[in-house]
């Protein structure tokens, strides 16, 4: 199960604890950056992108190799680790994006579980199941340096992730704020056109596989952002990160914020954070194995009810919903 | 001049065999696909000699019937509904779970565990048929939509299994020490009784598609469910066991591969898109396509160990997948028409 990685403790004190609070808050924040992508994806351009998780991999991915084998500065292999990302989202929705809609689905998902199950397999560049290591010094300087910074301002002990969570948040809202403005020029909206009606779009001259790809380059980009985090976060890359549940989790963010609203996305990733982990301060009476399985259930439930009852989501816009195939 | 005219005539009958070799696919697609995997064979045989392509093929023959089984619903399901069920993974991980309470917790027989399996499997396909999906089609849901609905009902099937049942890996009381040995080839009992439920189960389907009447409103349905209509088919009942018929055989899948291998939470959903490969690859809403591309696809992965690291074979399933959609998205086996 990936994710579910923050320490945690059942109890009402641990409600106030804020380090617990801050692994929830990073989580959150890369789960942001990650449907962003989809954001522009599914919201904006109505491709059906399923296979997020293997573009945060191939982003992780490189950043890691490169660092560790090709022994890279980490600041210099996380723009490289982007264009690899970026590179992969070409090369996929190159042959995939003629297809229609589902068959899309279907090809991405099977080409980012061929990504993990490389990541599993080319042991000697990736460590395979062991994972792989120590790819983080960098930022764990820059960490202290940040950790400097608070104490200065007269924060006594700031929790270990504090850097972190500010780093993911201000990347997330800068992120938001450069699509969104995007989204209001020409370009975006040629990509809601192409959304809309492709042939239309065409017909007036845009060639909307181009489009089509770019939406899925910026998502990969995008995709590999939320792979960098994700590493900081864990310190170690293990294949069992990138299951496709990752990026199911990610269409729940997407869903439970609202489709073509790029704000909307933030709200989306701290409510499902929420309820994937801040619900460990519900005292129920029932094993812990028990409590976990009964939080993806809720997941799914919600998942279904918005899809039944408001498709958009709730800060979605109904009449940018695009309902045919 | 005469230099150029020879490459040219030499492409044209470059081109003949080509289109030959096309329009045979596209005339004689069974004959075509069986073809190619006998020439496969052959080839793997003079390669790699005949015991350890046999071995490997029977290896090969038990999960491809597994795929095929669980595909042809997959398929059905598509082709009739326009919904690409991500929960189907979740229907076999049901059907297995079914037999374990079955055989282990109340002690049936293990024939009568695999027939509460698959009836229960059914009625679970049905039950979200009538409660989910015929009311979202009444409200000209979108593919967005049915897609991550379908999502949503397979985290609710998965973990609402392992809240009952836990994580815990479990197996299904089969014997799986003793081997049968024939012809110098080693397979266990339990392959083997798998292979023979697989070829009985799937010729079965065959016959029922091809000569019953239900069977075969089921596939016009999957050709073309407005011109069904029109032509006086009850679609609300064909669709209706369409679902009994898609779930039943998900539920036997289940339990075949629970037999096999062992019982888990992620059973289905690890099955599923080797499940979709086997659809794309026979033609979506094709059901005889969706029973032979499960068994060229079981072939192709178990035979692609005979000069892979087996750890590859997996990915080897997905990239028949892309490659399919890529080359030929209307399948093997089917006629082009908008993908």
């Amino acid at each position: 199960m990936s994710g579910v990685h923050v320490v945690h403790a059942v109890t009402l004190q641990a409600f106030t604890d804020l380090g617990f609070w801050t692994g929830v808050g990073v989580l959150a924040g890369t789960y942001a950056i990650f449907a962003l992508g989809l954001q522009i994806n599914v919201g904006y351009t109505g491709v059906i992108n399923f296979g997020q998780a293997g573009f945060m991999a191939i982003g992780a991915y490189t950043m890691g190799i490169l660092v560790v084998k090709g022994g890279l500065s980490f600041w210099l292999a996380l723009p490289l680790a982007v264009a690899a990302a970026v590179l992969f989202g070409l090369l996929v929705g190159l042959p995939a994006l003629r297809l229609r809609a589902d068959y899309f689905a279907i090809a991405t998902i099977a080409a980012a579980e061929i990504v993990r199950h490389a990541a599993q397999n080319a042991r000697e560049l990736t460590g395979g199941n062991q994972g792989m290591f120590g790819f983080d010094s960098a930022w764990a300087g820059l960490s202290e340096t940040i950790d400097e910074w608070l104490q200065a301002l007269g924060w006594s002990d700031p929790p270990t992730l504090f850097p972190l969570l500010l780093v993911v948040w201000a990347s997330v809202l800068l992120l938001t704020a450069v699509l969104a403005a995007a989204q209001r020029t020409p370009w975006g909206r040629v990509l809601r056109a192409v959304r809309e009606d492709e042939d239309a779009a065409r017909a007036v001259g845009k060639p909307a596989l181009a489009y089509k790809l770019q939406s899925l380059a910026i998502a990969a980009g995008l995709g590999a952002i939320a792979g960098f985090f994700l590493a900081l976060n864990l310190n170690f890359l293990n294949p069992k990160e990138f299951e496709p549940l990752f990026t199911f989790l990610g269409f729940a963010v997407l869903i439970l914020g609202g489709l073509a609203n790029y704000w909307a996305v933030s709200i989306g990733a701290v409510l499902l954070w929420t309820i994937l982990e801040g619900t460990r301060f519900l005292d129920l009476p029932i094993s812990s194995e028990r409590e976990a399985a009964l939080r993806f259930i809720v997941v799914g439930l919600l998942l279904i009810c918005l899809m039944a009852f408001r498709p958009q989501g709730m800060f979605g816009r109904r009449e940018e919903m695009v309902l045919g195939d | 001049m005469s230099e150029s005219v020879a490459p040219a005539a030499a492409t044209r009958r470059a081109e003949g065999r080509f289109v030959a070799a096309r329009s045979l696919l596209a005339r004689r697609p069974r004959t075509a696909a069986l073809a190619l995997v006998v020439a496969m064979a052959l080839g793997l045989v003079v390669l790699e000699g005949l015991h350890d392509v046999a071995q490997t093929g029977l290896n090969g023959l038990v999960l491809g019937s597994i795929y095929a089984l669980g595909a042809v619903g997959l398929t059905l399901v598509y082709g009739i509904l326009k919904l690409v069920n991500f929960a189907h993974g979740e229907f076999l991980t049901f059907g297995a779970y079914v037999a374990l309470l079955a055989s282990v917790t109340l002690g049936l027989p293990l024939v009568a565990a695999v027939v509460a399996a698959v009836a229960a499997t059914a009625v679970l396909g049905l039950g979200f048929e009538l409660t989910m999906w015929r009311p979202m089609r009444a409200r000209g849901a979108g593919l967005l939509q049915l897609l991550l609905m379908a999502i949503g009902l397979a985290f609710v099937i998965r973990y609402g299994i392992q809240y009952v049942a836990g994580s815990e890996i479990r197996t299904l009381p089969f014997d799986r020490t003793s081997t049968v040995e024939l012809a110098g080839l080693r397979l266990g009992r339990t392959e083997l009784i798998v292979i023979g439920v697989g070829c009985v189960a799937l010729t079965a389907i065959g016959l029922v598609l091809r000569l019953m009447l239900l069977g075969k409103r089921m596939r016009a349905l999957a050709d073309n469910l407005d011109l069904a209509e029109v032509a006086g088919i009850d679609t609300r009942r064909v669709t209706t066991f369409t679902w009994l018929f898609a779930g039943g055989l998900a539920g036997l899948a289940g339990v075949m591969a629970g037999a096999v291998t062992t019982v888990r939470p992620e059973l289905g959903f690890a099955l599923l898109l080797p499940i979709f490969a086997a659809v794309i690859l026979g033609g979506i809403g094709d059901a005889f396509g969706a029973l032979a591309g499960g068994l060229v696809l079981g072939l192709v992965i178990e035979w692609s160990t005979l000069f892979l690291d087996f750890r590859w074979k997996t990915a080897i399933g997905f990239a028949v997948l892309i490659g399919v959609l890529v080359v030929r998205p209307q399948g093997l086996f089917g006629r082009a028409r908008a993908v």
